[in-house]
């Protein structure tokens, strides 16, 4: 399996995916900057956890319109498998790539902590390999990371099993307790918590690298 | 020609932080406020006279970049 992790200004995650990757895939991965026009090609894309353009604006919101991403969705649109962590959930909200939006915090802080998930749907390219496992903990370290869609679209979610993780305790006020959700055709993942910071047991935890793992086999 | 552009949540979607801000102004005894909402304020320099084009045209910047009309609603006004 080829990766890229898509590296924007302020992105502070992206060595962590490409460590995640390269330590699944034994292969190099693929660091593209914001700037470019088209992606390598590649099997599996990460858009990584950050600041991008320092928030500015809105969350992922100047990042979703920069020109690395208008390629993403394309070739996202036509199949192309690609994971947001964090950040990188924010930004593939903000492109249409994922539906609804990650608004601050309920509580108004900043939330850094080991996160107990609930894997609600175990049937994704990005979940198969939990097949012993109903939770994981992996950390969690955002501001906003509230998740909001309104009612149709929550029970779309719902009935297309789009909803792929929910938090134990919910810490944001995201609604429906909602942690990470795929687009409709299932190719495309997006979650607050950090998978790729839980891949070592120097980390406090390993319960990330199934994801990616998940990854791989399903694209073998 | 200016464009100002008020950006808000959308009636409906929790503001925590207008909520917040409700309480403190309680705190400080101002007892006649019911609720707050908060938002942003974005100004345009804009070349050209044509306010109408301008209307159009920063609608449209509102839609692809500075509002997310998921969460939030917006207003344009077109000044000299």
């Amino acid at each position: 399996m080829k990766s890229a992790v898509i590296v924007f200004p302020a992105s502070n995650c992206s060595r962590d995916a490409q460590v995640a990757l390269e330590k699944i895939t034994g292969r190099s991965v693929d660091m593209v900057w914001h700037e470019e026009t088209t992606l390598p090609k590649v099997d599996f894309v990460v858009v990584p956890g950050g600041f991008s353009y320092g928030d500015y604006l809105r969350s992922g919101a100047i990042a979703a319109r920069s020109p690395i991403v208008q390629d993403l969705v394309r070739k996202a649109n036509n199949g192309l498998p690609v994971a947001g962590f964090c950040n990188g959930f924010q930004v593939l909200t903000e492109s249409g790539l994922l539906p609804g939006a990650l608004m601050r915090n309920k509580g108004l802080r900043f939330v850094c902590r080991p996160q107990k998930l609930n894997i609600v749907n175990k049937d994704t390219m990005f979940t198969a390999a939990y097949t012993h496992q109903d939770t994981i903990t992996v950390p969690i370290a955002h501001f906003d990371g509230n998740y909001y869609a309104d009612s149709t679209t929550l029970s779309k979610l719902k009935k297309n099993n789009q909803i792929v993780f929910t938090y134990e305790g919910n810490p944001n006020g995201s609604a429906n307790d909602i942690a990470g959700i795929t687009n409709e055709a299932g190719n495309v993942l997006g979650m607050m918590p950090h998978p790729e910071r839980a891949i070592d047991p120097v980390h406090g935890g390993t319960d990330g690298l199934k994801l990616f793992r998940s990854v791989l086999e399903s694209l073998r | 020609m200016k464009a100002i552009i008020q950006i808000g949540l959308k009636t409906g979607v929790l503001d925590p932080q207008g909520r917040t801000i409700a309480r403190s102004l309680d705190h400080l005894g101002f007892k006649d406020v019911l609720a707050a909402r908060q938002g942003k304020t974005i100004e345009l320099d804009l070349k050209g006279d044509d306010k109408d084009a301008a209307q159009i045209a920063v609608k449209d910047m509102c839609e692809k970049l500075l509002a997310n009309t998921v969460i939030e609603d917006y207003s344009i006004e077109i000044v000299d």
